[in-house]
């Protein structure tokens, strides 16, 4: 187990760039946007209408951005329960991508709600409505937040020298740990079940009823893997560190096994329904569905044989239509595929389009100030500051 | 670490799921069934003249603000139920519009307003209980103060009918609540009140399936007599002509029925009304949710086998200097 070596080190270096500039002005403009929401209402900015109660805010921001956030998940889950320590240089970077990529969303709900005063409201008992699917989501990701900036403190507690602190909670994070892997396992998988009482009004290619939480905790694991892929390779290119396709190999081999399950479910259940046919319709449904499929079966491809899946190059790709067939079938599921009467159309607004991408902005900002900042990071020998 | 340990751990993690799934009995929840004084309306499309007096009617006794469409906005025209308007009159039209009630080169009225479902699927999503159903009369209320304006309602009713008013920085949902405001003045539903031809009838929803059943029983041209308002109140009824209704009850067996109930000369597709099983989206949702999290007995499990498997494969800190793991 060399890797336990590469102990954490913050990277260093100035954090003024033109990329964080540039970040930092998109999160500035969503901020504006933002204000103006609240003081004006969400029609002011959004294209919500009844017809699509729901727009890109909760069904990117939200649904498909926590999803994207469970590299931290997926790595504990591996290294922790399947105890394959070999990936551990992996788990702080993605646990870091995963406390921001949550907090966000959790943040971001607040954006889209009419009533964001109320938002108590969901942990009071006497309000709290337990049968409600979103009640359990709602509960079930502020408590995950709260377990991972738990489960990540030892990094601060490091850079700020309180060992004491950190001897106390290293022996009882293990029990944070099991909950930092029984939460998303809840919540990634109720996020489909939200669907399920949306009945009829999800298009059949979507509505797979009690497979849905299946369905959308695979494909989570699977963009948890996908995004540490992710993460690991560009975090090499832009902070100019070896590349780790060492250790992201065999993880893709994990990945391909996943994919596989995955896909058999997905398929099954719509031979299963009847629904198949309806992807061969000429529909905007239709033609979304086989772009999600496409992104799903390509990485199948391009991960086959131990030689692709030692190319860094053809891994990258491969997590990244993994990604990508992960938001589709999100964006499927709760835009695309939801069908709620005639003469109802919805397409995100610039200003909804710019809070969405200055999150995502933000976010990065944030994670390259904690790397250059914080140990999360493992070493490279000689250390590079 | 071997290949041993890791597929002795893998069994492991897989037992603890398995263990989880299965210790949960499957609370399965049937869909729900009509409350002992369930309150309703009775909607019969070949009465209605759509004179629309109960679109302006709901509108005063509600408080809501009119909407424009027309290019000399002289009066309140609603297209649709919205953030303004909580009941609307639309028409069917087909071809000349010849006759009423009928499909083909006919036309009719067809009432929209919530259906105070017996099994109501903006209930069961709504997180704080702002939506409630009323365990006695059944009427599906909405409470502004308890709502956070996620729309869930909006996005789970299978009749669109909870709506949502975008344009405000304080919006609130808004839906038909039966009138239940004015039920402490001894009044009810100011849309049946006003109804001049009886198409909308207010009663509780025994009186209003016998009403039905006598209006079914009728041969189509018959003479009797239709009652207004309230079935069971004062007597207002005035003699007219049964009318030829098609097979089919809407709010019967939809969804686990519904307390708004419609007769019409017109197939309910055609008046925008779909088919919908006889089975709630609430108790599908519910039975799955109970499944996985009833009493937390799942999670728990799960939790602690997860706790055990984590225990041993997570190393104490200062090994390694401060990597957790
Ligand atoms: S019609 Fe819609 S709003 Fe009315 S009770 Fe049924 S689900 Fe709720
Ligand atoms: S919008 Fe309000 S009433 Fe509707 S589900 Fe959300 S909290 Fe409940």
């Amino acid at each position: 187990m060399a890797d336990y070596a590469h102990a954490p080190r913050p990277l260093g270096g100035s954090l003024v760039t033109p990329v964080t500039l540039l970040l930092g002005v998109l999160a500035a403009i969503a901020g504006v946007i933002l204000l103006y929401r609240f003081i004006y209402g969400l029609g002011a900015v959004t294209n919500l209408s009844d017809g699509y109660p729901w727009g890109i805010w909760i069904a990117y921001d939200v649904v498909v951005g926590s999803a994207l956030a469970c590299g931290g998940y997926s790595m504990a889950l591996l290294v922790y329960i399947f105890n394959k320590g070999e990936y551990h240089p992996l788990v702080r970077p993605a646990l870091l991508a995963s406390l921001f990529g949550y907090t966000l969303a959790g943040a971001s709900v607040i954006f889209d709600l009419g009533r964001w005063w109320n938002v108590w409201h969901i942990f009071w008992p006497g309000y709290a409505q337990v049968n409600s699917v979103m009640f359990e989501v709602a509960v079930c990701i502020s408590i995950y937040i709260l377990v991972m900036w738990i489960e990540f403190s030892p990094a601060f507690l490091e850079k700020f020298g309180m060992r004491n602190a950190q001897r106390k909670l290293g022996k009882v994070l293990f029990f944070f740990i099991a909950l930092g892997v029984l939460l998303p396992s809840m919540h990634q998988s109720s996020l489909g079940s939200l669907l399920v009482i949306f009945g009829q009004q999800i298009h059949p290619l979507w509505r797979s009823g009690w497979l849905l939480p299946v369905l959308y905790l695979t494909t989570a694991i699977l963009l948890g893997f996908a995004v540490v892929v992710f993460e690991a390779t560009l975090s090499s290119i832009g902070f100019r560190r070896p590349l780790e396709t060492k250790v992201l190999a065999p993880l893709s081999k994990i990945m391909y096994g996943l994919l596989v399950v995955y896909l058999v479910i997905r398929v099954l259940d719509l031979v299963f329904r009847g629904a198949l046919g309806a992807a061969f319709t000429a529909s905007w449904e239709a033609f979304w569905f086989w772009v999600e499929m496409a992104c799903f079966v390509a990485p199948l491809a391009l991960m086959s044989s131990a030689r692709a899946r030692n190319s860094a190059a053809k891994l990258f790709i491969a997590a990244l239509l993994l990604m990508l067939g992960g938001f589709m079938l999100r964006i499927n599921g709760f835009l695309v595929g939801y069908m709620t009467g005639e003469g109802w159309h919805y397409f995100p607004s610039l200003p909804e389009l710019m809070v969405t991408i200055g999150l995502i902005a933000f976010e990065i900002l944030a994670y390259i100030v904690i790397v250059k900042k914080f140990p999360v990071l493992p070493a490279v020998q000689p250390a590079t500051r | 670490m071997d290949r041993r340990t890791f597929f002795k751990s893998s069994l492991a993690g897989g037992a603890a799921l398995a263990v989880g799934a299965a210790s949960c009995p499957a609370q399965a929840r049937g869909t729900n069934t009509l409350p002992p004084e369930a309150l309703g309306l009775l909607f019969d499309s070949t009465l209605c003249v759509g004179c629309k007096a109960c679109v302006a009617a709901c509108k005063e006794v509600n408080g809501m603000p009119v909407e424009n469409f027309t290019k000399d906005a002289y009066w309140d025209t609603p297209l649709d139920l919205s953030g303004k308007t909580l009941n609307v009159i639309k028409v069917y039209r087909d071809g000349d519009m010849a006759a009423k009630d009928r499909e083909e080169n006919g036309f009719a009225f067809i009432k929209k307003s919530c259906m105070h479902c017996v099994d109501p699927s903006c209930v069961s999503a709504c997180p704080v209980s702002a939506m409630r159903k009323d365990a006695k009369t059944g009427i599906v209320t909405y409470d502004k103060d308890a709502c956070i304006g996620c729309r869930y309602c909006v996005a789970a009713c299978p009749f669109g009918v909870p709506r949502f008013t975008y344009d405000s920085a304080t919006p609130q949902i808004s839906k038909c609540q039966l009138c239940v405001h004015r039920h402490k003045d001894g009044k009810y539903a100011a849309c049946a009140e006003v109804c001049p031809t009886g198409a909308t009838l207010y009663g509780t929803v025994a009186d209003i399936r016998k009403e039905i059943a006598r209006r079914r029983a009728l041969k189509p041209g018959e003479q009797t007599s239709f009652p207004r308002g309230k079935l069971g109140g004062k007597d207002q009824s005035y003699p007219g002509v049964a009318a030829k209704y098609i097979d089919h009850v809407y709010g019967e067996t939809e969804f686990g029925g519904t307390q708004m109930m419609m007769l019409s000369g017109v197939s309910f597709q055609k008046l925008g009304y779909s088919n919908l099983p006889p089975n709630s989206d609430a108790a599908s949702s519910e039975t799955l949710q109970h499944t996985l999290y009833g009493g937390l007995i799942a999670p728990i499990v799960v939790l602690g086998a997860l706790t055990f498997i984590a225990k041993r494969n997570v190393k104490p800190d200062n090994e390694e200097g401060g990597n957790h793991g």
